[in-house]
């Protein structure tokens, strides 16, 4: 089982859309923004729900502060900006008013990774998964499609504690089935394997799916899963993989220093050590460029991926 | 225990400020400086002002009160304590491994704590969240800043957006003591003239004397009255307020008396020199 489906989809717009639904169901659910709210999708909450949508102008540091404060008086908050701002300019509000005192704020974050593309290095968040995840209590989940998207955020509004959503600026194919229920720290097998196991995340667990197809081809059974709750992350998952397939490989649209890669690797190296390849930019920071451009340079590719699962596969055996 | 009285407030905060100075000097360590300077704008809000509930400290219908320069946490656990909202042992344990008085503010651990305070510059948006949350009902927000914490860009994010969503829910009160750790706030970043700033940015802004029970009381009375924006309240106040020793010194912003100090100002006070609590 791969694809269930080739239908392209914008995880942002999915966002919206699952934001007028929870609007629907829930008078307590509000939705801030900070300026971006035609990019970020919350325009779609906005227009139907005015009186609950608050724009709070380029000021995202007050933006999270005013979250946490709607959420101690019992809303149901969502704020949104791109990965960038949120997680590196308001790391500290996060951290000190929304994460220590337990507010039930749902960050969801747009244009993360490189492929936000020509604004370069600026925008592009490479850093902002590992940031979130050493937020104690701090919920850090990354959607591969729009499907998983609206659950994850219909998940987030109802979960109690903070929560990272971080979303990618590219139309993605669908690989979640409606039927699949989702839950918060719970990995699946996209496609089943056993030479080799691929976690991705993402816009890079689409690059997975592509290259246990390639490996495929040279007789190479890959398994993909997705990992899409990097914390608190699927142990149970990643140690079964690690037995059954021996060698591994993450994929993501990071830097290598804290993301996927490095969750995956404290888990084997605790539990099931395992030779494991890390497919992540390589603690660089990004550029201007076409979103492929920008993949192909930094070696987030189908074929980096493949390459990766083969070298994981030779330390294995030796 | 709710009054209108500036006599019986007067006498509440003494009784507060010899709390505050038994606390501190228990647990050796404490912002003695900025818990006495604001002590009497507390007595006021806690005593005179605000609809508050000890025995369900969640009731919906309260107001909020968000302590934004947290390390005055020693003066909010003085008025919880006086209010029933913690206990004696509670007090006694500041600061202390899993007390539920933190040396900051942490609004999980501690009942009648609204939101978790102590890194400056956060509570008024978080203060303005609040007031927007609980926008069309009675309820108020009050939210207790430093002159020195007005230096946090902020701060003055948070005064813009109070003032464009027309949060007239909304109070902020300035402790402006003129003194922050490393010196005179004139001297370390000016922030004056801090009524004339907030006006720029829409608010009404009233400024008075921060020990003076009667002018802080007539200072909520026109806030809970203006309806149209939100109003801030310059009180200017003494950091140490209360104990000649520590009047005025910028030293005393982060420091716990030590026994001969707390007998000198409990006896300055009008209160028997006893060292320790039960």
């Amino acid at each position: 089982m791969t694809r269930t489906t080739r239908r392209v989809l914008s995880t942002r717009e999915a966002y919206g859309r699952t934001l007028v639904r929870l609007g629907e169901l829930s008078r307590d659910v509000v939705v801030l923004d900070a300026d971006l709210s035609s990019s970020t999708q919350t325009a779609l909450f906005a227009e139907r729900f005015p009186d609950r949508f608050f724009n709070m102008g380029v000021s995202e540091q007050d933006m999270i502060c005013t979250a946490a404060g709607l959420s101690l008086t019992g809303k149901i908050v969502f704020a949104s900006s791109f990965a960038i701002f949120i997680t590196g300019r308001c790391w500290e509000q996060i951290r000190n008013s929304v994460a220590l005192p337990g507010c039930n704020v749902n960050l969801v974050a747009t244009h993360g990774g490189l492929t936000v593309g020509k604004d370069g290095a600026s925008h592009q968040a490479l850093e902002d998964i590992a940031v979130m995840r050493a937020i104690p209590t701090m919920t850090v989940i990354v959607p591969a499609d729009a499907v998983e998207t609206r659950k994850a955020v219909e998940a987030a509004a109802w979960y109690d504690g903070p929560v990272y959503i971080r979303l990618t600026r590219e139309n993605l194919p669908v690989i979640d089935c409606d039927e699949r229920p989702f839950r918060i720290g719970v990995g699946w097998e996209v496609r089943p394997g056993h030479d080799v196991t691929i976690f991705g995340i993402g816009l890079m667990l689409h690059a997975a799916i592509e290259a246990a197809e390639l490996l495929a081809a040279e007789n190479i059974s890959a398994r993909v899963v997705n990992l899409s709750t990097v914390k608190p992350i699927d142990e149970h998952i990643i140690v079964r993989c690690a037995v059954e397939t021996g060698a591994a490989v993450t994929a993501e649209e990071h830097n290598v220093c804290g993301g996927l890669g490095d969750a995956v690797g404290e888990v084997l190296l605790r539990r099931h050590p395992i030779p494991l390849e890390r497919v992540a930019v390589r603690d660089a920071f990004g550029r201007s460029g076409d979103p492929k451009e920008l993949l192909q340079y930094f070696d987030l590719t189908p074929q980096a991926v493949a390459a990766a699962a083969k070298q994981a596969i030779a330390r294995a055996k030796r | 225990m709710r009054t209108r009285d500036p006599e019986q407030l007067r006498a509440i905060a003494r009784e507060l400020r010899v709390s505050i100075l038994r606390t501190i000097h228990q647990a050796k360590s404490g912002h003695t400086g900025s818990s006495l300077s604001c002590i009497d704008l507390l007595t006021c809000l806690y005593f005179a002002e605000m609809r508050h509930y000890p025995f369900q400290s969640d009731w919906p219908g309260r107001d909020r009160f968000v302590l934004s320069k947290g390390h005055a946490a020693p003066a909010l656990y003085a008025v919880l304590h006086r209010w029933g909202y913690i206990t004696s042992h509670d007090l006694a344990r500041l600061r202390q491994l899993e007390s539920i008085t933190q040396g900051h503010p942490d609004s999980r651990r501690c009942p009648g704590v609204e939101a978790s305070t102590g890194s400056l510059g956060q509570g008024l948006s978080v203060g303005h969240g609040m007031a927007l949350a609980l926008r069309g009902q009675a309820q108020r927000v009050y939210v207790l800043l430093g002159d020195g914490e007005l230096q946090e860009g902020q701060i003055w994010e948070a005064a813009m957006s109070a003032a464009h969503f027309r949060s007239a829910g909304l109070c902020a009160i300035v402790d402006a003591n003129r003194l922050q750790i490393d010196g005179a706030v004139a001297k370390i970043m000016n922030v004056e003239p801090i009524a004339a700033k907030f006006i720029a940015f829409g608010w009404k802004a009233l400024e008075i004397d921060g020990h003076d029970i009667e002018q802080i009381l007539g200072a909520l009375d026109q806030s809970r009255a203006n309806t149209e924006t939100p109003t801030v309240i310059v009180a200017r106040t003494i950091k140490g307020k209360g104990v000649s020793l520590f009047e005025d010194k910028v030293e005393w912003h982060g420091r716990a008396p030590n026994a001969a100090e707390l007998a000198l100002a409990l006896g300055e006070l009008g209160e028997p020199p006893a060292v320790t609590e039960p």
